[in-house]
């Protein structure tokens, strides 16, 4: 005989089955969001460290370092120079609406110089290279992942954690703080531009006039700062990458995975920076 | 100290030349789950060179695992892999690269680097591990070795995508013979190609072992190809190895699994 909420077992007194009200559903719902939560950190802690280990060990990977230079950092160049000109023209022309209303139009160019550099073209470089770099890495490696091909490496005795992954992430590394220069270089020009269009003004004024008062200290730092924002596109992109699971649809969710939490980790990242720096470089 | 532990310090320090009658691969009591999958309850065999060994059993029994287990992809819950003597339990990577490097290893699907040609595919494992060969050196020895394995010289340039399923097994066969290994590992090497096929790619693994005097281990649920080209066979049922022996000890065997195998095979 059956009796709800107990489990027979033959020859046995019936065993009472565990009663779960909503409290305790939400219980065990949190305790496996924080225990995943922490599982992927400590998982990341030591991949983390086995590329670390891998890269300063030799035989070093330089060949494909400089192929990797090559597809993060050339090939990402005329994205980046794109979303730096177009961030220069929408703060020239937000930037000169704002300054006119407080009689302080003198002030455009330090504005826009100011902004471009410290604030904005860090950022932007780092979520567009997050997305076409992130994807396209966290993309590569799950199939390689999901085709055995990383496996096939491994087994050819090479390290692909030193041949995939650190000469990836050091390829970001290096690229970003590159690549933030040209979106800024870029995003000058044609905030220049689109207020030289409206009022008259040199190129030689105003670039005297943007950076007059500052030092090298203002405009270093929030670039090198990309170099952090590099790291943290490789590093989350490869993780992604290389623990894939489960076919196409396993490729899809890395390449997704790659960017969504790139570009979080970057936000976040720049936050803790901006502040590391105004109080270490003011 | 145990016997394994002095023999493997031995060898590290030169002491030891190889010893003929120690086993190429030497499996024992090995277990391995994943989860609560139990796949390896305690699998027990060894391979010396000049020998080939079929490993065969119904799909899902670990056959590949047990590959994967011994070319070090995967670590073991418990027992001992020895490779030339040497215990490969816990090594790092890079140590664990040395003893690959005297094993190659043909995957199901062959597992080409998609973007690279069947010609830079060979040359990969040469690249890294033989830096002091000029680019002529690698190239020769590339069109050697696909020759060796019935490829012809216009095949070099195409993508692994441009090939027939047979033609990435040869390649695939043709990269895992790169770094001219003493041990060789097939997994499948006949999984999905037409009869004519999987009989070629069978002659060619004969030849190569008249040849080469590898220890060859083969994964196969296919008894004709593990007949073809097995010196001895093992057959594996929930992860333990029911019997090991030729061909003929298996017909002769009582054992009621092994007689439906045979049968439906």
């Amino acid at each position: 005989m059956s009796v709800p909420g107990f489990t027979a077992v033959a020859g046995n007194p019936p065993i009472p089955e565990p009663q779960t009200g909503l409290l305790s559903a939400i219980a065990i719902s949190a305790t496996r969001v924080f225990s995943g939560f922490f599982e992927w950190f400590g998982s990341l802690g030591i991949f983390s460290w086995r590329i670390l280990k891998a890269a300063v060990t030799p035989p070093y990977e330089w060949r494909e370092l400089i192929r990797q230079l090559d597809e993060i950092g050339s090939k990402s160049f005329p994205l980046v120079a794109l979303a730096g000109s177009a961030i220069g023209v929408v703060i020239s022309l937000e930037a000169r609406y704002s300054l006119s209303r407080f009689g302080a139009k003198s002030l455009f160019p330090a504005t826009l110089v100011y902004s471009v550099i410290q604030v904005m073209g860090p950022v932007i470089t780092g979520l567009v290279v997050s997305g076409r770099v992130g994807a396209g890495i966290g993309a590569e490696l799950a199939s390689m992942r999901v085709t055995e091909q990383i496996d096939a490496i491994e087994a050819s005795a090479i390290n692909p954690y030193r041949f995939l992954a650190a000469t990836r992430i050091l390829a970001c590394i290096l690229m970003l703080p590159l690549l933030t220069l040209a979106a800024d270089a870029c995003g000058l020009l044609t905030g220049w531009l689109a207020q030289a269009l409206v009022e008259p003004l040199s190129f030689h004024q105003f670039i005297e006039s943007g950076f007059s008062g500052g030092t090298f200290n203002a405009f270093l730092p929030p670039t090198f700062k990309t170099a952090v924002f590099g790291l943290i596109i490789g590093l989350i992109a490869c993780f992604q990458g290389m623990n894939t699971r489960g076919g196409a649809a396993g490729v899809g969710r890395a390449a997704t995975n790659s960017v969504v939490l790139a570009s979080l980790f970057l936000i976040l990242a720049d936050v803790v920076l901006v502040k590391f720096i105004l109080v270490f470089f003011p | 100290m145990n016997l394994a532990t002095t023999y493997d310090s031995a060898m590290k320090q030169g002491r030891v030349q190889q010893d003929a009658t120690v086993p190429a691969v030497a499996v024992e009591d090995l277990h391995k789950s994943f989860g609560s999958l139990r796949v390896l309850s305690g699998i027990s065999l060894s391979v010396s060179r000049g020998e080939t060994l079929a490993v065969l059993g119904r799909s899902g029994t670990g056959k590949s695992v047990l590959l994967r287990l011994i070319i070090g992809l995967v670590e073991p819950d418990s027992g001992s892999i020895h490779i030339n003597g040497q215990d490969i339990a816990g090594l790092a990577l890079d140590r664990m690269g040395e003893i690959r490097k005297k094993m190659g290893f043909l995957f199901q699907h062959a597992a080409l680097y998609d973007s690279l040609t069947v010609a830079e595919n060979v040359a990969f494992p040469l690249t890294h591990h033989r830096r002091e060969m000029s680019r002529s050196e690698r190239a020769d020895w590339v069109g050697q070795l696909l020759a060796e394995v019935g490829l012809e010289s216009g095949d070099l340039e195409k993508m692994p995508s441009d090939i027939s399923g047979g033609m990435q097994k040869r390649v695939g066969l043709a990269r895992a013979l790169t770094l001219e290994p003493e041990i060789l590992l097939l997994d499948e090497p006949t999984a999905g190609l037409d009869p004519i096929s999987s009989g070629e790619i069978n002659e060619l693994i004969l030849k190569l072992q008249r040849e080469r005097q590898m220890a060859s281990i083969v994964v196969t649920h296919d008894l004709h190809s593990a007949r073809t080209i097995a010196d001895r066979l093992a057959l594996l049922s929930e992860g333990n190895v029911v019997i090991e022996g030729t061909f003929k000890d298996l017909q002769r065997s009582d054992i009621e699994f092994v007689k439906k195998f045979l049968e439906l095979s």
